[in-house]
């Protein structure tokens, strides 16, 4: 009886740890100070910034209200950029993942050096994105294309007429898209072959029984058991793509005469390298409410197709 | 006349009409093959996972493959459907050599081990997808889809997703959508494997219960005897992808081809004791202690009982048989109600069987006549 009242009381420190209210906001603090500093502030700096008449000439703080949205609203520049940020979008996830789907579809079959071939594939994704464009600016350079060549080779292409790839808008303009389709298509890759292999083996032997050929098989029942996948990518897709700046910037620095700008090379070239950070911040707000729309729409998407 | 055999939905909208079909009305179905292997065999790099299979399957029949994991069943199964061209060999549907057919021309419907329902579309649409493929009318489809749920007892299923159904239910989807076909064939891998022990029991006497009704032909593919024994009409006993033996349930049992399948059948299997030139088998319930056998010819066994197992229905006894060259652990089963006087672990008793009962192997483990 002794030795039991005799034992010590244990200090109440001692299991904090297995405590999950203690330990619970303990792991996620710093996910929420991640976000906090460095995604809440920047935000709000940036909503601050934008009804201030802010430079980095004169910084002050002076509030002008919604002047730097109607200064910017107006400029001919800007709208030009919203366009070209929704057909870089829009082209780089339809070219990426599309050629992604076949490219997919072409590495679930089984042939020789198919592990080499699925290696290569995720190169474009491995490579710096500088590294990368500077290749790509030489298959589009003035003289030295490749791809101009290749075209003047089969005669597709008058050889006195050779096209400016990143002198002209429009061509600049497919340029810049197809190199970062070129960066998203791995990602589609192998989104694409993660959603195929999830496919149970039969369900579709159980379609192919049950008289389902090719196409049926893969738009009727593969593709539809496999949408939330590219869903997903699809956001991740956008996301990326919407906010990206760095193909634009290094490949026609947002030229021809500001054909090729998108809303993030824009704020960059206005908000950093002009040093007009008020207008900066307004072209940057704009990606907010077209991304946050994306987002709702295409979570809404999923839940509707989860299974 | 396959026609005839066939269960056509168009005749059959009455389920109860269905059901009490006379089956005096019915051609006689030992001379139409309904499906038949000639010869096949299927190789995977260096496996050879099928090894010369020849098969016939009659209309009307419940033909079971019956064999441990991995000897070949299942590969030949999905040869017959088309999903894998075998090495060699050919697969005839209706007396036709259908190789080159695609499975969808092959007039063969499929239930698989985890039915291979489409998690994205509903019940109905799962039943109703086989129709679509082949571009049958949407009022036709409506009442196909309706009368094979009604028929499985699904029908207050139809606006469900498969992930919403226990194992049974799915089980029934996906044989309703194996029947809205008409198919010549029906394809069974392994359907009851996926439920629980209870379910299966009653799923068994189901299944039997819908392919009588339906009078399609039926592969059925299992590696438990059980099923086989309880639903097969004949069963196709295969090992290591040959074929041991092809025969009803009591010619597989009482007469086993080869020690194989002596001791892949019955639980526990048929005894094996060495003798010169090959083997002598007996089945652990004619393994009886002397004076319950009686007034017949009789070869009597001293037995060395080991250990006793009462399974409720029944004893179960191990030992060993006394006095032979090679000490050779046997079984023998005795019913529950019979008496155990005298048996017990340590003891050694008289054991007999009648002479009818014995089988012989030879060296190469083939039945053999009695020497």
């Amino acid at each position: 009886m002794t030795a039991i009242t005799a034992v010590a009381p244990r200090p109440k420190s001692r299991f904090l740890l297995d405590r999950a209210e203690v330990i619970g906001p303990l792991f996620i603090a710093p996910a929420i100070l991640y976000v906090l500093i460095l995604v809440a502030l920047p935000f709000f700096l940036a909503i601050y910034y934008s009804v201030s008449a802010y430079t980095i000439f004169d910084p002050n703080y002076r509030f002008v209200g919604l002047k730097n949205f109607t200064d910017v609203l107006d400029s001919d520049i800007f709208r030009r950029t919203l366009i070209n940020t929704f057909v870089f979008t829009i082209g780089a996830q339809v070219i990426g993942l599309l050629l992604g789907k076949f490219a997919a579809m072409l590495l679930m079959q089984d042939f020789p050096g198919r592990g080499l071939a699925r290696a290569l594939v995720v190169l474009p994704w491995a490579v710096p994105v500088s590294l990368a464009t500077l290749a790509w600016q030489w298959m589009f350079d003035s003289l030295y294309s490749v791809i101009n060549w290749t075209l003047v080779a089969i005669g597709l292409m008058d050889p006195a007429a050779r096209w400016q790839w990143l002198g002209q808008q429009d061509l600049a303009m497919i340029a810049v898209t197809v190199v970062h389709a070129w960066r998203l298509f791995p990602f589609g890759v192998v989104i694409f072959i993660a959603g195929f292999t999830s496919v149970p083996q039969d369900v579709l032997d159980a379609a192919t029984v049950d008289g389902a050929g090719f196409w049926r098989r893969n738009y009727q029942i593969i593709l539809p058991i496999i949408a939330p996948i590219v869903v997903i990518a699809l956001i991740f897709g956008t996301v990326f793509t919407f906010t990206d700046l760095s193909v634009v910037y290094l490949l026609t620095r947002g030229g021809p005469i500001n054909g090729t700008q998108v809303l993030g090379s824009l704020a960059f070239q206005v908000g950093i390298l002009s040093g007009d950070v008020a207008h900066g911040a307004v072209i940057c707000l704009f990606l907010f409410p077209f991304l946050l729309v994306a987002v709702i729409f295409l979570l809404r998407v999923l839940r509707r197709r989860e299974i | 006349m396959l026609g005839y055999a066939r269960f056509d939905s168009s005749t059959c909208t009455n389920i109860g009409a269905a059901l009490t079909q006379p089956t005096s009305e019915r051609p006689k179905e030992a001379e139409v093959a309904a499906i038949a292997t000639r010869d096949i065999t299927k190789e995977f790099a260096e496996v050879r996972a099928v090894d010369g299979i020849s098969l016939t399957a009659r209309d009307g029949e419940f033909l079971v493959l019956l064999g441990p994991s991995g000897c070949g069943k299942t590969t030949l199964l999905r040869i017959i459907a088309g999903l894998e061209r075998p090495t060699s060999g050919q697969v005839l549907i209706d007396g036709e050599v259908v190789n080159d057919v695609p499975p969808r021309g092959r007039g063969v419907a499929m239930v698989f081990q985890s039915y291979g329902l489409y998690p994205h579309l509903t019940i109905w649409n799962n039943i109703a997808f086989p129709l679509r493929t082949q571009g049958t009318p949407r009022d036709e489809i409506k009442r196909k889809v309706e009368w094979a749920a009604r028929l499985l007892g699904i029908d207050h299923l139809l606006a469900r997703r498969p992930r919403q159904l226990s194992g049974g239910e799915r089980q029934r989807v996906a044989l309703a959508r194996a029947l809205v076909r008409d198919p010549t064939v029906f394809l069974l891998d392994e359907p009851l494997s996926n439920l629980d022990a209870k379910l299966r029991a009653s799923a068994r006497s189901e299944l039997k219960t819908f392919q009588q009704t339906v009078r399609t032909a039926t592969i059925y593919v299992t590696h438990d005897q059980v099923e086989a024994m309880g639903m097969g009409d004949r069963i196709a006993v295969i090992d290591h992808g040959r074929l041991r033996q092809v025969g009803t349930p009591s010619e597989i049992y009482e007469h086993p081809a080869d020690e194989f399948v002596a001791s892949f059948l019955g639980t526990p299997p048929m005894n094996l004791i060495e003798r010169e030139g090959g083997s002598m088998g007996f089945r652990p319930e004619n393994f009886l202690p002397k004076h319950l056998l009686n007034g017949a010819a009789l070869v009597e066994f001293p037995f060395c009982v080991e250990r006793v197992e009462y399974l409720g229905s029944e004893h179960i006894l191990y030992g060993a048989l006394d006095g032979l060259v090679a000490k050779r652990e046997v079984t023998a089963k005795l019913p529950a109600h019979a008496t155990l006087a005298g048996i017990a672990p340590g003891v050694r008793c008289m054991f007999a069987v009648r002479e009818t009962e014995l089988r012989y192997f030879d060296r190469d483990g083939r039945s053999a006549r009695h020497p």
